[in-house]
């Protein structure tokens, strides 16, 4: 089977500063990961901040050069594109999602024109076309035209500028997505839709997903495999559902027990009927992090 | 930490803050166009002394708002418009809006501070730690300075903050290191009652976790009343004692955090504590229709019926009434808790 993304030994090393005072940080350190094409999954990469995760979507996205290793799309290797057209080719196949949608939207532009120009530029749609393709798209995201035309991004809420951003995405039928943690700025009660809407684009659509998040809770809803990063390096990956129920390296177990769930109500360490015995492991704990 | 379990008793049942039926809205007058947005509407609640007080509710639902209006932090267009906030800081009331500015800055920081949303960039950019340290508590405290410092590296240490953070410019932290600092900065002067507004919603789970755990010992060992406002169900079940649920500017359930959690009774508590996804159960989750009103024009009636499963026709009509529906649970809802 061919690969769709085939991320190869890749890392990332930014340097800081002259020749007398350098600074050396290795954002991304020999991750590598693998999409199989024709077989649409949700592959999740968690990581605390500073992991290295967005370097790794910025990367994939062909908006940053890796320092050494390889990513091929399809097979080409991604900093080898050369030229307008063969770009063009690229970004029509991998689009991307940002994290906060209130930042990705120009606050002076009209949503729709992001919709129209998307629409021209990569399905090359002319005339009346252009407005059936934005149509079609926000459609799928669960939004008409009719909602979002001549409107500011200031006129809707997080949750459905997300979805618009999501649309717009849609509007090339990129065969990949990347998205940089899609959810974290949107409201609780549409966070679950937003996630929803990616299962639905797996399954309907048959696009795979990169779901870069610190939710390990989403990630185990929805992702087929995960990926967890710390300090640049992958440290476990394997079917989400094993990796998330039952982590092996220790990082892994912590990001698990921080996890603060709401079946925890009343019993928790934190609450103030706790024992002094939890109270001191957490101290021991802690301590040791400061 | 060595307080005696009798003292606690003592003060546990009393009572630090009445907030009683607080409207709040922003108003707004351009060219003859009036604007109003009620953003809180109608509140009311208590919080006792050595309680930690949740408030939960998605973003744009007044909790914000509500927060800053307990604190007086307000400016125009937000207008109190009706209600009291009332605190009792060592046996005395303080009607917070009948306080003049003078007294008012009395209370700010030695009883009453308020950890503000975005706390990782609250500090000063250009004044190191210790500087801002001066800067906010110094008058506060009455000491002379290098007393004042010391004091100051004792609080650091006890909170297990290194004191070395102190000559660091706050861009040289990182962003879990600044929350800690500005926690250690709201708790300095020991106040009786502390706001804490979404202060983990910036940082990854691990840091998440150590900050609440820091936030949580502060308020023990001080044994002052704190509210906490975020949208994370998870935090709430985790550090709260008690609950309160906000949507579109009212309070919509309260009640012990275990029991609202637990017996949610309003179905916008129920949704929002069902729609969490948990590692563990793979079931099939839903989000909730529509989005949440407009606060400058909102539905008549119950606020949430539009998106509401169990919308009767009384809920077009009226606003429900709170009901307590067990100790200390209360409820507003016409289809759960019929008065």
């Amino acid at each position: 089977m061919s690969a769709l993304l085939d991320v190869d030994h890749v890392g990332m090393t930014y340097v800081a500063g002259g020749l007398l005072a350098r600074r050396v940080v290795r954002a991304v350190d020999n991750v590598s990961l693998r999409l199989e094409a024709g077989k649409p999954e949700i592959l999740a990469v968690i990581g605390e901040s500073g992991s290295g995760k967005t370097t790794l979507a910025r990367m994939i996205l062909n908006l940053a050069k890796p320092t050494d290793g390889a990513i091929r799309f399809l097979g080409n290797d991604v900093t080898r594109i050369h030229g307008g057209r063969a770009r063009m080719d690229f970004m029509r196949q991998v689009q991307p999602i940002f994290q906060n949608p209130f930042e990705a939207f120009n606050p002076l532009k009209r949503l729709d024109r992001y919709l129209f120009m998307s629409a021209r530029r990569f399905a090359n749609a002319r005339g009346g076309e252009i407005e059936a393709r934005a149509d079609k798209a926000l459609h799928q995201v669960g939004l008409s035209l009719a909602e979002v035309k001549g409107r500011f991004p200031h006129e809707m809420s997080g949750g459905q500028l997300q979805r618009i951003a999501i649309a717009r995405a849609l509007i090339s039928s990129p065969s990949l997505i990347v998205a940089d943690e899609p959810v974290s700025m949107v409201d609780a009660s549409l966070r679950m839709s937003i996630v929803n809407l990616f299962k639905s684009l797996r399954d309907e659509l048959k696009v795979s997903i990169v779901y870069i998040t610190h939710d390990l809770a989403t990630a185990y809803y929805i992702s087929d495999r995960v990926l967890i990063m710390q300090r640049g390096r992958a440290v476990e990956s394997g079917v989400a559902r094993d990796v998330l129920a039952n982590p092996q390296h220790c990082y892994s177990r912590l990001l698990r027990e921080s996890v603060l769930s709401p079946d925890d109500a009343g019993k928790s360490f934190m609450l103030a009927n706790a024992t002094p015995a939890h109270r001191s492991q957490e101290d021991a704990k802690s301590g040791s992090e400061t | 930490m060595s307080a005696a379990p009798a003292l606690q008793a003592n003060v546990a049942s009393e009572r630090a803050l009445t907030v009683s039926n607080l409207r709040a809205y922003y108003q707004t007058k351009y060219f003859g166009i009036s604007r109003e947005v009620r953003a809180v509407d109608g509140v009311s609640l208590v919080i006792d002394r050595d309680e930690i007080y949740g408030l939960a509710g998605e973003s744009s639902c007044g909790k914000t708002t509500l927060v800053k209006t307990i604190v007086r932090a307000i400016r125009p267009p937000l207008n109190v418009i009706d209600g009291s906030v009332s605190f009792r800081f060592a046996g005395c009331e303080h009607d917070i809006y009948t306080l003049g500015e003078a007294e008012l800055t009395g209370l700010r920081w030695k009883h009453l501070s308020y950890i503000l949303q975005g706390s990782m960039n609250v500090l000063n950019p250009v004044r190191r730690v210790r500087e801002s340290f001066i800067d906010f508590a110094y008058r506060h405290i009455k000491r002379p300075m290098p007393e004042f410092l010391r004091f100051v590296e004792n609080h650091l240490a006890r909170l297990r903050l290194d004191p070395a953070v102190l000559d660091n410019f706050p861009h040289e932290l990182s962003g879990g290191m600044r929350q800690r600092v500005t926690i250690a900065l709201a708790s300095v002067c020991r106040p009786d009652f502390i706001v804490a507004d979404e202060p983990t919603t910036a940082l990854d789970v691990v840091v998440q976790k150590d900050v609440l755990g820091l936030l949580r010992e502060v308020q023990r060992e001080i044994r002052s009343s704190m509210i906490l406002v975020t949208h994370d169900i998870g935090v709430h079940a985790n550090v709260t004692d008690r609950l309160g649920v906000m949507y579109a500017g009212r309070l919509v359930e309260e009640g012990r955090t275990v029991e609202v959690i637990r017996s949610s009774r309003h179905p916008y508590t129920a949704h929002l504590v069902s729609s969490l996804p948990r590692i563990g159960d793979a079931t099939q989750k839903k989000g909730l229709e529509g989005s949440p009103p407009n606060l400058a024009a909102p539905p008549p009636g119950c606020r949430f019926h539009p998106r509401c499963p169990l919308a009767m026709d009384v809920c077009r009509k009226e606003h429900p009434p709170m009901v307590v529906v067990a100790a200390e649970h209360r409820v507003a809802c016409w289809a759960t808790a019929p008065p």
